[in-house]
């Protein structure tokens, strides 16, 4: 059966988000070895420059829709057309990122094609037969959940950061299949009347592969720039415990953590974070962690791979500068 | 106006998971708290009461002890409550919980549904969604104010790396996100109040559900197992000058550890 495998498309600013090319990267993995289709879904207005990128990350090919309804994200009208495309292609397996977009867009999909949804999956096993065994974080990552269904399509949700990257191939390309869009007016109710997106030269905190984060021990908004002046050397996203959001250090979409953002970097830097459960929660999965912290008791200590016990304020910036040479 | 508000029951954020013998997550001694992004839809709930009037409706699933909960959103100021406890919810999926919930709110009326953005339990972000999908209705994920008009929402909630104002039509269900308000604590007198609230409890006959469309039965998604994560090791120390510390650390993260 041809196109078994979907993979749901997110761009902003003319640019695909990474998260979708770690899919479609997946996606071209598990294919290989079934010798199944990967199918690449693009909405928007404008996007045709894209499908190169989609090709050389390894889609099969590409499933286009244009229309002017669909430049912005809208629930409404993204689900209309991905529910037709989903009947009429009838893949097996559809991956979606779990973002703001993938949280909003997946479960509205799922209900109205009577399915059931993986949300927040980390793992995906395959069996002899299909990929059908899933796992997924629960309890802020205290705990594992492993599903499987029978039903399909299978949609899921994966975690940003869950599969490593293919090394893109040029002289790829991909089928472009146009779709015609056809939007039940129904699906078109709730108006947008403002986009506003923070123009920011960092990665996405839950894309990121290395974070820097503090704590209640930066003691300011200010002092938070000794953090930035670190992220910036190493491309990395800034992060937050609780108690620094709470004290009105940094915005809450920075927090992590078990009520703020679950991440899984590659490298996590905590500076001035005490390490406590609903902290762990959030960053626990990352790959390695560093801890600079001037108790050593500090119970971060207890799962950082690397721990410096110090002053943020002085290892940090001895840190940015040694970065600075070693990586110029 | 009248206000639906969707709560459910989760873990204490300090509980440490354990599995039982069976391989089950351990609920016992944990206690339970209201999954905390539902006291913001709980609050926001009671604000649009008192700007509008009307009713706040107060509605649970779960185990025997939901009305705790649901008790402590009364005292916050909640009007009524409906609970459904039913053990044979146990390993129900949001397929399940969805339609099962949407089965409650067909016997209220409602103008606007609030629930969380999340359960910090099962993580999934799902159901809410659902049900505004089975009413068809509009939602919102992830608000962070909200400003009603006649039958109008305005609604200011998150997208990726920014956010995004947009206009509902009501009734919709929104799910809310930190920052939307500050939860108020229930008062001594709001506590005394809420005993005499009504508390209703609905079974699964009183809705028509029948016990086989219900948990794993029911449920699109099939549990296989649950386990732990493995559990992190304290790594290396180290020490010396803040100078040497910090030269050592950049050698051993770009040599040893090679991540950046
Ligand atoms: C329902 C609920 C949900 C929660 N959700 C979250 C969540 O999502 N995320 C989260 O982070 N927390 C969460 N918490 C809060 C959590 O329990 C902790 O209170 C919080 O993580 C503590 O933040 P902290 O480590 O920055 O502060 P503290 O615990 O106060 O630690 C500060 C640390 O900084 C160190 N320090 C101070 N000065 C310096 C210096 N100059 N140099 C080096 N080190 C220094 C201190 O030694 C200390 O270890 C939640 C709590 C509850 C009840
Ligand atoms: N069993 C339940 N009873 C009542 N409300 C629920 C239940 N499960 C989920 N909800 C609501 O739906 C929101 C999102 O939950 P979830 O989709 O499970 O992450 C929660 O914040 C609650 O408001």
């Amino acid at each position: 059966m041809a196109n078994d495998i979907f993979v749901i498309l997110e761009h902003t600013n003319g640019q695909l988000r990474k998260v979708s090319l770690e899919l479609l990267s997946e996606g071209r993995r598990l294919a290989d070895r079934t010798g199944e289709v990967v199918s690449a879904v693009l909405l928007g207005t404008g996007v045709g420059e894209l499908i190169p990128v989609v090709a050389a990350y390894g889609a099969d090919q590409v499933i286009l829709a244009e229309a002017p309804a669909l430049e912005n994200y809208s629930t409404g009208a993204y689900t209309s057309v991905l529910n037709k495309v989903i009947r009429e292609h009838q893949p097996k397996l559809v991956l979606l990122g779990h973002t703001v977009l993938g949280k909003d867009l997946a479960p509205r999909l799922a209900q109205r094609l009577g399915v059931g949804l993986v949300s927040d999956c980390v793992g995906m096993e395959q069996d002899d037969n299909y990929f059908v065994k899933f796992t997924r974080p629960i309890y802020a990552g205290k705990a594992f959940s492993h599903i499987h269904t029978e039903v399909t399509p299978i949609i899921t949700t994966i975690r940003p950061n869950t599969f490593t990257l293919a090394d893109p191939a040029q002289d790829r390309s991909a089928k472009v299949i146009e779709t015609a869009v056809n939007i039940d007016p129904a699906d078109l109710r709730a108006i947008i009347r403002e986009v506003v997106r923070a123009a920011s030269s960092r990665p996405e905190l839950t894309d990121a592969n290395i974070i820097v984060s503090a704590g209640r021990g930066i003691k300011s908004a200010e002092n938070f720039r000794v953090v930035d002046e670190l992220a910036d050397v190493l491309g990395a996203a800034v992060g937050a415990s609780r108690a620094a959001v709470d004290s009105g250090y940094r915005e809450y979409k920075y927090q992590v953590g078990q009520t703020g953002k679950t991440v899984s970097p590659t490298l996590y830097i905590a500076c001035g974070i005490s390490g406590a459960i609903q902290h762990l929660a959030g960053m626990g999965s990352s790959k390695v962690i560093v801890a600079i912290n001037k108790d050593p008791e500090a119970n971060i200590f207890a799962v950082a791979d690397y721990g410096i016990v110090g002053d943020l304020f002085e290892i940090v910036p001895l840190l940015t500068h040694e970065f600075k040479q070693r990586l110029a | 106006m009248n206000i639906v508000v969707w709560l459910r029951q989760t873990f204490d954020t300090e509980a440490k998971i354990v599995l039982d013998s069976e391989g089950k997550i351990d609920p016992s001694g944990v206690s339970l708290i209201i999954n905390p992004y539902d006291e913001f839809a709980i609050e926001e709930g009671i604000k649009l009461k008192e700007q509008f009037g009307g009713e706040v409706t107060v509605v649970a699933l779960g185990g025997s002890h939901v009305s705790e909960a649901l008790r402590c959103a009364l005292a916050m100021g909640a009007d009524k409550a409906v609970a459904l406890q039913e053990s044979a919810l146990e390993g129900s999926d949001e397929f399940v919980t969805a339609n099962v919930l949407a089965e409650v709110i067909k016997t209220l009326p409602y103008d606007i549904i609030l629930t969380g953005r999340v359960a910090i339990d099962e993580q999934s972000s799902q159901v809410a969604i659902r049900l505004a999908e089975i009413l068809g209705v509009d939602s919102v994920s992830s608000v962070l104010s909200l400003e009603i008009n006649e039958n109008v929402a305005i609604v200011t909630h998150d997208i990726d790396g920014g956010y995004e104002v947009i206009e509902v039509t009501l009734p919709a269900v929104l799910t809310a996100q930190k920052g939307l308000n500050e939860p108020r604590y229930p008062s001594v007198a709001g506590i005394m109040k809420a005993k005499k609230k009504e508390l209703k409890i609905l079974s699964l006959a009183d809705l028509g559900i029948s016990p086989a469309a219900i948990g794993q039965t029911g449920a699109k998604m099939k549990l296989a197992s649950f386990s732990l994560p493995p559990q992190r090791q304290a790594g290396r120390r180290i020490f010396g000058e803040p100078e040497q510390t910090a030269a050592e650390l950049v050698q051993v993260l770009l040599a040893e550890a090679k991540v950046i």
